[in-house]
């Protein structure tokens, strides 16, 4: 059980004050969250054949630098690389395999946590007013976000176990509710292919989003066919490369409160964290619908 | 049967068993397809709905039985019984509410509704319970004046259904437990049949008379721990902070449970193990859903532990204690306070030997009697009949769930004291040793005379390290 | 008139003044989604929230007069007992979630659940409502003027639906009643006490075909 939050500037002068309307939201959702908390941000987009990867690392004294020196001797390319506490953002220029395999070989704790050409996912456990400071999301730059704050219900309070959870390029995944299928699921997903670090049930609907991506899906697809196939309360927010997407399930218990301006659309689990927005007095107001999936992009 | 569309239940009487039968040593019974078994396929058939009944689980299950004390000799010294102190008072409420309750023993009732139970029964229980020194509860139906009356400390239930739910209630009331469940029927909710909805029961509920109520399993305005979060916010609001929140969950996944309750904000956490009864649910919830007192009852220690809430968030365990063992046995795993419901109705007299003839006119039998829904219940206590319920009289019963609850008492610390302890709440898992190994995974106690903890590794892992 | 600024004063001052109080008027500034708003009321006094509420707003209201000037989130009047309701905006779920008695009227739309298990509230909202309205529905009456979602009045009891707009679908045992002069005069009545000119004749009346209230076996798929 969690908060969850979703921000997309449709005015590319906003695209600085991303992470100053993003933190404070966060923050406000530490009642239902106060676990961990994690966000995705889009920034500008890499050149072609070049990804962004975010990498964490439990060790805050890792050897970032050396990984760098590493990866850019195996792909022959040269690697760019910034270190924001756990976490590092790599620009790598090779195949997206290329990358997973050289990382799988060069160091066994590294987590990938997000790969795409506009998206850095980073997460840690702590409040979210921790969070927040620790990486300095009120800094930050970008033209849409995911974000989240976590009450941990049947799985460990750890880095790996929260939201939000990668589902494949640029696309990630943030719940607030329960599932109830996501055992037998996991399961069949695997057989499938897909891998999981946790016993979350967010990273197995994150998981069965990318398997219905893989199986060429699009996201509404995908998003539909959840509705089938994963039982249980959500409300999710989905974070692609150009926007991102709301859905709850048919009962909908979980709540859900949107707002939009002319400069923004802006999604919480609670008014209150939408209330520091600007401009918030005057944004049109309302609810998803149960079983309807909203959508939101620049292109 | 009854032919007027709400349905009774009625047992046939226990059949002759084969050892009285003549001649009967070649008769071989089915395990899988036993007399009771063939009894409810035909009942099934016959009516083509699911058996309801009041009672707990009725099958055997590891349960504190297993378990035995390791009483003082050289390396331990016991207490004088009497004239060395062994104290068995309790603060429940101490996190939040500016007035935790005090109880004089570790001991509280149950919540059990006024429409399950009659008028006399509550104002029994309640007599009895401030006698003792400790609290009632109300049930899925409201508050009565009687018991409110009669009860020193009255903890008020805020369920699904919200019957009789109102502001001046929760002003009066001395703790506020927030149901989510209970042992007999974990993810369930409250039931009562028509034959049980008098004119007042009605009445309190706002339903029409002689119905058969269906209730919510969930509550109509919050769902999950992070709104449970601001429903406790609101309720302490409502009552200016004073009064503890308790939270009620049925044992099942007792562990995440407990460390949500905690998470959303609860002083006091009330677990009840699958044997707990209620007053009316489907047999199959009863005897197929949930987990025992005595798992539940290790994790959910282990995950106020592991949130360093023990004693600062206290605990509540229900389900089966009958004794002042049971009550020791809880406590030496961590248990604050025990709670009592089927012990205390039978306390009042339920399943007497003396309404034999009355169980038998029933289809049933003392010792046997579970059908607390029919509301024909021959000792007065789960009936709404104005001539059943005058059979028990409140003030006698008061008395005899006062004594009943000393003697708890009174068991409880004779353990404790050949255990050295001076406060029962000292009472530790180290204290103890298993008879089973079931009893010994269950509980995280090692099996009597060895070291082993079937799940943990070697000698290092001892009881009381969870 | 007493003005409280939420930005300077924590929510449990203005609840403890509240409940201290016998008489008066309060506005409530900057409420920006705050949770147990005026909850607890138990006298004739009158609360403005000058803007949007969160959860529970005016919680177990008794004899209250808690006006919202914009949105309320889950529960707004949940289990009231008298007294008046009014929000200008829209409601979340649950809106008067449990209530006894009292009148709660929503100029916008309320959610899912509007007056889910109610025990005898009136209930008017001048939009629409989500699915799961009056569900388990035991007293009390629900006015919609506009849409009603899914399942409206599932499980119902014995309280009272009337619905201008389209009913997405009834829920086990809700069935479209006969409007009877009865029903007009007290549904004029309530129309005109909640401020609104509709006309009583151009909504429907729902209740309970009362086929589930004793258990039976043909029924089972229903429970």
């Amino acid at each position: 059980m969690c908060g969850i939050a979703g921000l997309f500037l449709k005015n590319p002068d906003s695209e600085k004050d991303l992470g100053a309307m993003l933190a404070p939201m966060l923050e406000t959702l530490c009642g239902r969250g106060p676990d961990s908390a994690g966000f995705a941000i889009y920034d500008a987009t890499t050149p072609e054949g070049t990804f962004k990867v975010s990498l964490y690392h439990p060790d805050i004294a890792f050897d970032w630098q050396g990984l760098a020196n590493e990866l850019q001797a195996r792909t022959g390319q040269p690697v760019k690389h910034s270190v924001n506490s756990t976490h590092a953002l790599f620009h790598i220029a090779a195949h997206e395999a290329e990358i997973r395999a050289v990382l799988a070989e060069v160091v066994a704790d590294v987590t990938i946590m997000s790969l795409g050409r506009r998206i850095q996912i980073m997460k840690e456990t702590g409040t979210p007013h921790d969070v927040v400071s620790r990486f300095g999301v009120h800094g930050m730059r970008g033209s849409h976000a995911i974000g989240h704050t976590r009450m941990a219900t049947e799985s460990a309070v750890t880095t790996a176990g929260s939201h939000p959870f990668s589902t494949g390029r640029d696309l990630c995944l943030v719940h607030n509710g329960s599932l109830s299928n996501h055992s037998r699921l996991r399961k069949t997903l695997q057989r499938e292919g897909i891998d999981f670090r946790t016993d979350n049930d967010t990273e197995v609907a994150a998981g069965y989003l990318s398997w219905r991506l893989q199986q060429g899906l699009t996201l509404q697809e995908a998003l539909e066919a959840s509705l089938q196939d994963l039982d249980g309360f959500f409300t999710f927010a989905v974070g692609t490369a150009e926007g991102f997407a709301v859905l709850r399930d048919p009962i909908a218990c979980k709540p859900a409160v949107l707002a939009e301006t002319a400069d923004y659309v802006a999604m919480a689990s609670e008014y209150r964290a939408l209330a520091g927005l600007p401009g918030i007095e005057h944004a049109r107001l309302w609810e998803p619908e149960p079983a309807v999936i909203y959508n939101w992009s620049r292109s | 049967m009854d032919l007027a569309g709400s349905f009774t239940i009625f047992r046939v009487i226990t059949p002759p068993t084969i050892d009285s039968m003549p001649q009967a040593s070649h008769l071989r019974e089915s395990f899988l397809f036993n007399r009771t078994v063939i009894h409810e396929i035909q009942r099934a058939a016959e009516e083509g709905i699911y058996d309801i009944r009041g009672w707990g689980s009725k099958r055997w299950m590891p349960h504190f039985d297993d378990l035995v004390f390791l009483g003082a000799s050289m390396s331990r010294y016991p207490l004088e019984g009497y004239r060395e102190k062994c104290s068995t008072d309790v603060v429940l409420g101490s996190r939040f509410a500016s007035k935790p309750i005090m109880l004089k023993i570790p001991i509280t009732i149950a919540g059990m509704s006024f429409g399950a139970l009659s008028a006399q029964a509550k104002e029994a229980l309640g007599r009895g319970a401030s006698a003792a020194g400790t609290s009632t509860t109300t049930g899925d139906g409201g508050m009565t004046r009687e018991e409110r009356e009669h009860s020193q400390i009255l903890v008020y239930q805020y369920l699904p259904s919200r019957y009789g739910m109102n502001p001046d209630d929760l002003r009066k009331a001395d703790a506020i437990e927030i149901v989510l469940g209970q042992g007999a029927k974990p993810g369930g909710g409250g039931m009562l049949l028509g034959q049980k909805i008098s004119d007042r029961v009605a009445e309190m509920r706002t339903l029409p008379k002689g119905i058969d109520q269906r209730s919510a399993c969930r509550h109509p305005d919050w769902t999950g721990p992070d709104d449970l979060a601001i429903k406790i916010e609101e309720l302490r609001e409502i009552t200016d902070w004073q009064k503890p929140i308790y939270v009620k969950i049925g044992a099942s996944r007792t562990f995440y449970d407990v460390k949500l309750a905690i998470k959303a904000g609860a002083d006091v956490v009330v677990l009840d193990g699958m044997q707990g009864g209620t007053g009316a649910t489907q047999d199959v919830f009863i005897e197929h859903v949930g987990i025992p007192t005595l798992p539940a009852l290790r994790q959910a220690v282990e995950a106020l532990q592991e949130m360093d809430m023990h004693r600062k968030v206290q605990l509540i365990v229900s389900g089966g204690i009958r004794s002042g063992a049971d009550v020791a046995k809880a406590l030496a795993m961590g248990a604050d306070a025990v709670s009592i419901g089927t012990a205390a109705l039978i306390a009042l007299g339920c399943n007497s030997p003396k309404y034999q003839e009355d169980y038998e006119k029933l289809g049933s039998s003392a010792g046997f009697y579970d059908d607390y829904q029919a509301g024909r219940d021959p000792a007065g206590i789960s009936t709404q009949d104005p001539e059943l319920a005058a059979r028990l009289d409140p003030v006698l019963g008061g008395k005899k769930l006062a004594n009943y609850l000393r003697v708890l008492t009174l068991e409880t610390q004779t353990l404790a004291r050949a255990c050295g302890k001076s406060h029962v709440h000292n009472l530790d898992p180290e204290d103890l040793a298993a008879l089973t190994i079931e009893a010994a995974a269950m509980a995280k106690v090692p099996l009597a005379g060895t070291d082993w903890i079937p799940g943990c590794a070697g000698k290092e892992r001892k009881a009381a390290d969870f | 008139m007493r003005e409280i600024d939420l930005e300077s004063t924590p929510v449990r001052e203005l609840n403890r003044e509240l409940h201290d109080s016998i008489a008066g008027t309060w506005r409530v500034l900057h409420p920006h989604g705050a949770h147990a708003l005026a909850v607890g009321i138990h006298a004739p006094l009158r609360i403005e929230i000058a803007g949007h509420a969160g959860y529970y707003c005016a919680g177990m209201n008794q004899e209250g007069t808690v006006i919202i000037e914009g949105n309320v989130a889950t529960g707004v009047a949940e289990n009231m007992m008298s007294g008046l309701v009014h929000v200008h905006g829209h409601a979340s779920q649950s809106a008067g979630a449990t209530a006894h008695g009292g009148l709660l009227i929503i100029e916008g739309d309320a959610s899912a659940r509007c007056g889910i298990s109610m025990k005898g509230v009136e209930i008017v909202v001048k939009g629409s409502v989500g699915h799961m309205s009056a569900f388990m529905g035991q007293a009390g009456t629900l006015v919609v003027h506009g849409d009603a979602g899914d399942a409206l009045g599932d499980s119902l009891y014995e309280a009272k639906l009337f619905v201008r707009g389209r009913v997405a679908s009834l829920g086990a045992d809700c069935v479209e009643k006969e409007m009877r002069e009865e029903h007009l005069a007290s549904l004029t009545a309530l129309l005109e006490r909640s401020g609104s000119d509709a006309d009583a004749k151009d909504f429907r009346r729902y209740g309970s075909s009362r086929k589930l209230y004793n258990f039976q076996g043909d029924h089972a798929s229903h429970y």
